[in-house]
């Protein structure tokens, strides 16, 4: 029997194939955080160093993991868009970004609280702060770019050749940066090499997990959304139920 | 119709830009003067202190250099697309991209050649040492290129949009700070006694990648934004 690759790149089959994987990435999400959040706050100890506060990682390191997966796998979307003019594709980058955006946002929120008592200061021009600063404005550069652009299908195009230039440009950014840090003061804290406790590695993972079901199961929400809106004049749009009623 | 070598290409659209740019005189200037603006704002708001200032002169200079060529941005593409000659380029038998690059380097004489001559005059005020003038005009005569190069993308993509302008900024601005930090790099190892040739190295790279790349990506990007 001949396999038919491409029967969930079309928006008709992908839309119900996403309705039916929602449920199921959101409640792992769920549970996912529930558990991470346990071992987080429950099961691992205190560090011998940086006391409690060392438990904003358990929510500032997946963000900042994601963040940057996040805008790789929109610009793939993107390039796959571009050249294969694939419909899907497009709405899937659309529909990570702002959650790409979100994390970049959720990571230096919490870097700043973590800082504060580590460091002592809000910010410091870091190398990685400063490197997840200039993400968050590549993503919301995207973001603004299709957003004022009228013509869906030229807004796709136009963003997905930024995403693609901007992946371009992200590791010459991080080295610049890096080096540009080294040049003007060292780094101020590292985390000292040494091995991590067993349970806190455990919460890390959870949440990393977590993170992950979570931006799927949004990412997937959204591009139903998106083509509803985009689809809407279709005859398959009119009718699904939830549509008709 | 006859088909013109490549070079003959680059060296027509260039000769027509910078024909068009001398007719309208007042616009070069202006950014020119902005430039200057920017540089001349920074000790009245930070003080006269000269110590403060000679640190902060590269960084000063090389940050109002970024915001004057996106200011020239929307004029590299915007009058032709107006009149309609942008879209006879296009369906010229020739290389969009070697096009693209002869209106890249016609704004770049006019808008970032301006720039890198008049940067010693400001040094001045902010007392840069003779040395360190050098390094900047040079790091300057290397990395703006690249900014009219980066701006040609985000331009050509905002083509027609409303609040282009604005937009632009947002686009190119985060691509270019890989030049701000080595040109400003650049003259800072100078002012410490070290070698400034890894910076201007790296600058170089960065010069040689853009001048690949960004001539086919703008022409895509026209390709996209004219359909």
């Amino acid at each position: 029997m001949a396999i038919n690759w491409f029967k969930y790149s079309a928006p008709t089959n992908f839309y119900s194939l996403a309705g039916k994987l929602i449920p199921w990435f959101a409640a792992a999400a769920l549970l996912l955080f529930a558990a991470g959040m346990y071992v987080g706050f429950v099961v691992a100890p205190t560090d011998a160093v940086q006391g409690e506060a060392y438990r904003i990682m358990f929510i500032h390191v997946p963000a900042s993991i994601l963040s940057m997966f996040v805008y790789l796998i929109m610009a793939g979307y993107a390039a796959l868009g571009l050249i294969f003019k694939t419909r899907l594709s497009a709405m899937m980058a659309s529909a990570l970004a702002p959650t790409g955006a979100l994390f970049a946002f959720i990571s230096l929120w919490t870097g700043a609280l973590w800082g504060k008592p580590m460091w002592g200061a809000w910010w410091v021009w870091d190398a990685r702060l400063t490197s997840e600063l200039i993400l968050l404005f590549l993503y919301l550069g995207f973001i603004a770019l299709h957003a004022s652009i009228d013509d869906p299908r030229r807004a796709d195009r136009a963003a997905a050749l930024l995403a693609i230039v901007g992946s371009v440009n992200v590791p010459i950014i991080y080295f610049s940066v890096k080096w540009w840090n080294t040049l003007h003061q060292g780094s101020t804290i590292k985390f000292s090499g040494t091995s991590m406790h067993v349970a806190m590695q455990q919460a890390l993972l959870l949440m990393l997990l977590a993170c992950w079901c979570y931006a799927i199961a949004v990412a997937l929400a959204r591009v139903r959304s998106i083509i509803l809106e985009r689809e809407g004049a279709t005859q398959w749009v009119g009718e699904l139920s939830e549509v008709r009623s | 119709m006859k088909k013109l070598s490549l070079i003959a290409l680059l060296l027509l659209v260039i000769r027509r830009d910078l024909l068009l740019a001398m007719r309208r005189r007042a616009d070069v200037l202006t950014t020119l003067i902005f430039f200057v603006m920017v540089v001349s704002l920074f000790p009245l708001g930070v003080g006269p202190e000269l110590d403060m200032l000679r640190k902060m002169a590269p960084g000063v200079v090389w940050v109002a250099a970024l915001l004057a060529s996106m200011l020239s941005l929307a004029r590299l593409f915007a009058a032709d697309y107006a009149d309609g000659t942008l879209e006879q380029m296009m369906l010229a038998p020739q290389s969009l991209s070697v096009l693209v690059l002869g209106k890249m380097v016609a704004h770049w004489m006019v808008s970032g050649l301006p720039l890198v001559l008049m940067a010693p005059v400001l040094g001045l005020q902010f007392d840069m040492a003779p040395q360190a003038l050098g390094i900047l005009m040079f790091g300057l005569l290397l990395g703006t290129p690249v900014l009219s190069m980066l701006g040609a993308v985000g331009a050509a993509l905002t083509l027609g949009l409303r609040g282009g302008g604005v937009l632009v900024s947002l686009l190119v601005l985060p691509l270019c700070i890989p030049v701000l930090i080595f040109g400003t790099g650049a003259v800072e190892a100078v002012n410490s006694g070290l070698s400034p040739n890894a910076n201007l190295a790296l600058m170089g790279a960065i010069v040689t990648m853009a001048l690949v790349f960004t001539p086919w990506v703008t022409a895509q990007a026209l390709r996209i934004s004219m359909e």
